[in-house]
Parts: structure tokens; sequence; C-alpha cells
């Protein structure tokens, strides 16, 4: 089966692409990253603050269970074409992963169907494999956590 | 001179993408894996020495032949490193698609 998500992240480059194509007409697709409560819907996340205009700004913030922000994130947008392309920075908070540049291309396909491609540029090659790394070092992470909370209920 | 070689060099170059594919359900000698390419024998001995020194490819002498299969081990490995950070987005992007047929219905 061909997988729907793709990555390509060449050796020895600070870059990567994902590119994914989408059952839905071009606009919804667009629509998703437009407006704040739908892209809190999809990236679990709460959003701050969106403003999708040049030289605007966008801010999300995720918290746990007990209210604890876990992970926030802000970036500015450079610039923004409605049902074309989203250009902007991204920035983890509190972390040491440097700010990095982010350039989304919105396509129109046959069928009612639309593509998207986002190329993520990083401050070095390091930065980017570490990046990279990061889910599955989040995995362990969630893992173990799950574990310490099924260890304290023993108590 | 043998320098370092990595698996993620190895995977960066699209001829040897093509070549891991080729030989993924079969083993092929040199000659039969460079008659799939329109790239020079020459290269295409140099792509397979390349995935063989990072050990993505393996090879076994057949009589006078040589030839080549890949190494499962090695493949998973290239796979599981970028899987998770793939999987995240396509967890995403499908969370997204699932959200906007909702408004496509409307």
């Amino acid at each position: 089966m061909e997988r729907k998500t793709k990555i390509n992240a060449g050796e020895g480059k600070q870059d990567l692409v994902i590119t994914r194509e989408f059952d839905l007409p071009l606009e919804l697709l667009f629509k998703a990253y437009a407006e704040s409560e739908i892209v809190e819907q999809w990236m679990g996340t709460k959003v701050l603050k969106l403003e999708n205009k040049k030289h605007g700004g966008y801010q999300f913030e995720t918290s746990d269970a007990e209210g604890n922000v876990v992970f926030r994130a802000n970036g500015v947008v450079h610039e923004f074409v409605p049902n074309q392309k989203i250009i902007r920075t991204f920035e983890m908070e509190n972390t040491p992963f440097p700010v990095q540049l982010e350039f989304l291309e919105f396509e129109q396909l046959a069928g009612d169907s639309s593509k998207l491609t986002m190329q993520i540029i990083y401050k070095s090659v390091a930065d980017r494999d570490q990046m990279l790394q990061l889910p599955f070092a989040q995995g362990i992470n969630m893992a173990h956590n799950r574990l310490q909370d099924i260890v304290r209920k023993l108590k | 001179m043998n320098l370092r070689r990595d698996v993620f060099q190895a995977i960066a170059d699209p001829t040897r993408r093509g070549i891991l594919l080729l030989v993924a359900s079969q083993s092929m000698t040199a000659g039969a894996i460079a008659s799939n390419f329109d790239t020079a024998r020459p290269t295409v001995s140099k792509h397979l020495q390349i995935l063989t020194e990072c050990e993505l490819l393996k090879q076994e002498q057949n009589g006078r032949e040589i030839s080549y299969h890949t190494n499962a081990k090695k493949m998973k490995e290239v796979a599981d490193f970028i899987e998770p950070f793939r999987k995240m987005w396509d967890d995403r992007f499908n969370k997204l698609e699932t959200i906007m047929r909702k408004y496509k219905s409307q």
C-alpha cells in the first residue's frame, strides 16, 4: 500500500520535505491551516494566537491533565497566500532546538483532492537529525510516564 | 580508500534506493541489477560497493558470479529512524482529513 505521508530527508542536508495528498478539495485543506479552532482539533494543541498575514505571529500551547503547560511553540508568518502557500518560522519554547523555517505549498489535484508540500529548513544537519529522532524519544518518554502513573496508583 | 559509510548516506541517492527496491524481493547479480538502470555499469558497481560497505546489501558467491541481496536487519534500522517522525505527521494529517470531511458534507 502506498504511504500517504512521505518524508524525504536527504543525508547530510539540513532540510526535509514532507508531502501528503488529501481526499479534500484545496479550499478545505487550506481552511484547516487558516482557522484556529480547526488547527486546535488536528494539532491537539490550544491556539493562543494565529495571525494569518505578513508579519503576523502565532502561538500554540498544550497542557497536561493537571493543567501544567507541557508544550509551547510560536512563530512568525512571512507570507500567507490563501489556497497557495504559507511561509513561517516555528520555534519550540524552552527547548534547545533552534527556530526552523517552513515553506508550505498547497496544490489542487484532480478529482477533489489536494496536496501539501512542506519543506522545513533547520539550523544545521545535526539539528534536523535530532528533530527527526524526537518523536521516537517522546514515544519512550510517554511510555515511561504511563508506567509511572500505573506504578503511582499501585502505591 | 574506504571512507566510513553510514546507511543514511547510502539511501540519500535515488539510484541506490532503486537498487534496494530491486533486490528487495530476490537476490540478483551485478549485471542483472545494472541492466535495470540507464546508468553506466561502473557507476552501478560503485553504488553496489557503497551499499555493501554500509551493510544494506550482502554479497553471496554463486560459482563465478556474485549476487546481491538486502540485509533485512540493516534495512529495518533505516526505516525505524524516520518512521516515528513520519507516523506523527501521518496521524496528524489523518486527523485533519477526518475533521475537514465533516465540513465538506455541510
